[in-house]
């Protein structure tokens, strides 16, 4: 369809953010560290900063901004992504794997992993609601939003493809919206048993 | 936009899931014992999906092969660092053995599948073919 190709100067906008990847090498050094040491206070910082951030984000996302781009024209919505989406690229991996291998690590030294501990359930149930979450943000959304990204990239980006691909992005977010409610349920119930 | 195309982007979700859930399975249960089959079961049909869909993957006579290359390199790069550490994660911890071979195959499978997916997603939309 031809109002679905829409005219536009190539862009010149990065895909990834390279200018961020120190960074995300520090986070990782610092987090190969905490787990070398097997430190508490470490370990619990990248768990509980790594999470909130994570949930906030998602909860944000899902439920606050996704609605709001629903409702944008595809031109706005472009423009949008191309300032939005690249930071995503870099940033969720990020938190996720900071947040998995911190509380993992917590859970050991806790003994909360030992199928002996009360918490243990709970930490089932976080496991699970994390492999869902895993599914959804690895085979859903980390492609569209890279795949939005490329299209964007184009001279003539192709309304019809972004859209689609932005739909499914949306739909995700909402449906790690509402596995983030699980996982702040499960957590505080974790820390209060 | 591209028809046709086999269904490689619904096979690597499945490999994901399936190879996800053996994950939790196992790590459900450490560090006791437990029974490795449902994890080998996981492991061996996420691997067999990852076959297949390399070998749908060259049936593929008009794609973008270039942009396939370039996300798919770069994805291999990101999840294989991620990989690596969560596997230095399971030696520290002391995981040996079958449960060590099985985490990585696991991990194996997962740096592998995600390039497949991400790079396959990105060039079905591409215009150029080569």
């Amino acid at each position: 369809m031809a109002h679905d190709v829409i005219s536009q100067k190539p862009t010149d906008f990065k895909i990834v953010p390279t200018s961020a990847i120190p960074l995300v090498a520090i986070v990782y050094i610092g987090l190969l560290i905490a787990v070398a040491t097997n430190r508490l206070w470490a370990l619990d910082f990248f768990h509980v900063v790594g999470g909130a951030c994570w949930t906030a984000i998602d909860l944000f996302l899902g439920f606050v901004i996704g609605p709001i781009i629903g409702k944008m024209s595809i031109p706005a919505r472009m423009e949008f992504s191309k300032k939005f989406m690249p930071k995503m690229v870099l940033l969720m991996p990020t938190l996720v794997i900071a947040t998995l291998a911190g509380g993992f690590q917590l859970a050991r030294h806790e003994g909360f992993i030992l199928s002996s501990d009360k918490h243990h359930p709970w930490v089932v149930a976080s496991m699970i609601v994390v492999g869902v979450l895993a599914v959804v943000a690895l085979g859903f959304l980390e492609p569209a939003n890279i795949g939005v990204l490329f299209e964007l990239k184009k001279e003539h980006p192709n309304g019809e493809v972004i859209g689609k691909l932005m739909k499914r992005f949306l739909y995700t977010a909402g449906i790690t919206g509402v596995m983030q409610v699980a996982t702040l349920i499960i957590m505080t119930r974790i820390a209060t048993l | 936009m591209k028809k046709n195309l086999p269904p490689i982007s619904e096979l690597s979700v499945l490999a994901l899931a399936v190879v996800v859930a053996g994950g939790v399975f196992l790590a459900a249960h450490l560090p006791k014992h437990v029974t490795l089959v449902p994890t080998t079961i996981a492991v061996v049909v996420a691997g067999a999906i990852v076959l297949v869909n390399l070998f749908l993957l060259r049936q593929i006579k008009e794609f973008d092969w270039k942009v396939f290359t370039t996300v798919a390199k770069w994805t291999l790069l990101a999840y294989g660092l991620i990989a690596a550490a969560l596997e230095y994660i399971f030696i520290k911890d002391g995981s040996r053995g079958s449960v060590l071979t099985l985490m990585t195959a696991t991990l194996v499978i997962f740096a592998i599948n995600l390039p497949i997916h991400f790079g396959f997603t990105v060039a079905r939309y591409s215009d150029k073919t080569n």
